[in-house]
């Protein structure tokens, strides 16, 4: 069953999607298709309406105007048969963990509908998929923040879903479970025809997309395989810290004609070739350097051209100004 | 439904060996609903099952209610009994308020299910959202009837006698009010979605419904306002129809009968069991009509 407004290859079409809560636009017109069998990326800060437009494609949350197709499906006009053939894995835990594994895993299966003579053995090889399978009989209260996403991940299969969404799934994971949660699911990509969408704020996790769309403010400002987007930046990363960092950027933009910025409390700019350019720097900076590092360009570079910020100092300024706001009703609520 | 199992690439052996198991999704149906509704309620009593000091806290109020004040103001009481023990005489109250407070629990584990999330895992399910609402309140109905039996076991001590007939009518009875309880509580907890607020609510309105039911005492010589809440608490419907079958299986004076189990009555008219059974029962329904409503017209 193929709708008419969506092309049948594509897992996932987009078009001029828009989210308004009350009077906030937490969505402002998004645009993209990801093909079958892509891992795809959304990555941005928190707040920049990541999980808004997931939970619009997930049909948790109507779009307030475009449209959008998830398996061939209406996300709106056929909600149910876009929830037969996606899995998720929520940003924060929904597991019940007053079951064991097994339970959850079943209960999962029963809520789909999954033949009941195939429950056991596609329950048995999520499980070991996962690394889970010695641990199937336990109650998931006493599962680490690891193998809990680990198993809610499984759950996620366990009706082998066209469509996996992961949202933020290794948030609040230490590096090296994010590491085994990434084994399991490129391992996952070449073991199941299965399109994998995700979101992350996570700069180097991006790199493992096919493709990543870059969200800021509830727009995406850049879609592309990562390599791509990369190079397109160009430019290697010099960061350097100075006793006075505000006469360093105005010395910089002086003599060399280059424009650098404050980025996470150290001043950086970008330059074609930044090992060549370091001596120049040093003869010519009438002023001491401390510290000095060249780096390729990172997404995180990808990021900060396409936004003028980095990743992180979004997110600060995205709190400060919730903190303003709750400021300004806090202090109304006092008048 | 059908399976289709692809051949795996040898380099890719998943680590269970053998082939990929393929499952896939059925069309929505109305078995597909009544497996969610089963599997929403297995739920409910796995968790029941597994908590073996809940089973036992909870005993603890009606045990207290039927021995402690049953004992206590036996002396005080016994002018007006007409012989019979008021632990006997409390005791189809008793089996009422045993399954009430356990229902009104069962029903704020649809808030705590918001809370630790669960309850997103079954609303993205291709399942109605009626299957979860009427799987939830089953479950509650039949955990609440089970804590129930264990109070019905101690019928012996009170002088209740185990006969068959009234075991399957108190079973049947407490089932009945422990639906439309929980079908109560999850109305309320749809809206509500803290757990304090929640519970904070339901005493609010449980504890008078079950003061004013009359598990307490026999519904007739009120005064005139205690009289009117209890004929309009839909709890004195349960109450009293308990009464009723308990005391038919009572060997005591028609005068004690009377003055225990006077029955409700309704500008004079006497109110059949019957009619007692179906007004508790049309309010569970509807109660579970206008949870399912809500639960279907949020987001």
């Amino acid at each position: 069953m193929i709708s008419g407004d969506g092309k049948a290859t594509d897992a996932i079409a987009v078009r001029g999607l828009t989210k308004t809560f009350d009077e906030v636009q937490a969505v402002k017109g998004v645009d993209f298709e990801v093909a079958p069998g892509e891992v795809f990326g959304f990555l941005g800060p928190n707040g920049a309406g990541k999980t808004t437009t997931i939970n619009m494609l997930c049909t948790l949350a109507k779009p307030t105007s475009g449209s959008a197709t998830v398996a061939g499906h209406d996300v709106v006009k056929e909600r149910d048969n876009v929830r037969r053939n996606i899995g998720l894995v929520f940003q924060d835990p929904t597991l019940d963990n007053y079951l064991t594994a097994t339970q959850n895993l079943k209960l999962h299966a029963e809520l789909y509908g999954v033949r009941s003579d195939l429950v056991k053995p596609r329950m048995d090889q999520v499980l070991h998929m996962v690394g889970l399978w010695d641990r199937r009989d336990t109650k998931t209260m006493t599962f680490s923040g690891g193998m809990r996403r680990r198993l809610e991940i499984a759950r996620g299969l366990m009706h082998s879903p066209r469509v996996l969404f992961l949202d933020e799934p290794t948030i609040g994971l230490d590096p090296q479970t994010r590491r085994s949660i990434w084994t399991y699911i490129r391992q996952l990509k070449e073991q199941e025809e299965i399109t994998i969408f995700m979101t992350t704020h996570y700069m180097d996790e991006a790199e493992w997309c096919d493709r990543i769309a870059i969200m800021d403010h509830g727009q995406i400002v850049a879609l592309d395989r990562p390599e791509t987007l990369k190079a397109e930046v160009g430019k290697d990363r010099v960061t350097i810290h100075t006793d006075d960092d505000d006469a360093a950027i105005a010395s910089i933009e002086e003599r060399f004609g280059i424009e650098a910025r404050m980025a996470e409390g150290a001043v950086a700019f970008g330059v074609p070739a930044g090992e060549e350019f370091v001596p120049r720097l040093f003869a010519e900076l009438d002023m001491p350097i401390r510290s000095v590092s060249v780096s390729r360009p990172t997404l995180d570079d990808v990021f900060m051209s396409y936004t003028g910020t980095t990743i992180r100092d979004a997110e600060d300024d995205h709190a400060k100004h919730r903190n303003r706001v709750m400021m300004q009703v806090m202090s109304g609520m006092r008048r | 439904m059908s399976t289709a199992t692809r051949p795996t690439e040898p380099s890719v052996a998943p680590p269970a060996g053998g082939p990929i198991v393929r499952v896939t999704v059925p069309q929505r149906s109305l078995r597909s609903e009544l497996r969610a509704i089963k599997v929403v309620w297995q739920r409910e009593l796995i968790r029941f099952a597994n908590n073996r000091l809940r089973i036992v806290t909870s005993l603890v109020q009606p045990l207290l209610f039927l021995f402690v004040l049953g004992s206590g103001l036996q002396r005080l009481a016994s002018a007006g009994t007409h012989g019979v023990s008021l632990r006997t005489f409390l005791f189809p109250g008793i089996l009422c308020i045993s399954v009430m407070f356990i229902a009104m629990f069962q029903a704020a584990s649809f808030v705590w299910d918001r809370e630790f999330g669960f309850l997103r895992e079954m609303m993205v399910a291709p399942v109605r959202r009626s299957s979860i609402v009427i799987g939830k309140c089953l479950g509650g109905a039949t955990v609440a009837s089970s804590q129930g039996v264990i109070v019905l076991a101690l019928a012996g001590v009170v002088n209740v006698p185990y006969n068959p007939v009234l075991i399957v009518g108190v079973l049947a009875l407490q089932l009945l009010l422990a639906f439309t309880i929980t079908a109560f509580g999850v109305m309320i907890a749809v809206r509500i979605r803290e757990m304090q607020s929640f519970m904070g609510v339901m005493q609010m309105i449980v504890t008078p419904l079950f003061f004013i039911s009359g598990a307490l005492f026999p519904p007739s010589g009120l005064p005139g306002w205690l009289t009117v809440l209890n004929r309009l608490d839909p709890m004195s419907y349960a109450v009293d129809p308990m009464r009723r079958l308990v005391f038919n299986h009572l060997d005591i004076s028609p005068l004690a009968r009377r003055a225990l189990d006077p029955g409700i009555t309704w500008w004079g008219w006497h109110v059949p069991a019957g009619v007692e059974v179906a007004v508790v029962a049309v309010l569970g329904l509807a109660m579970l009509g206008v949870a399912i409503w809500q639960f279907s017209t949020t987001e």
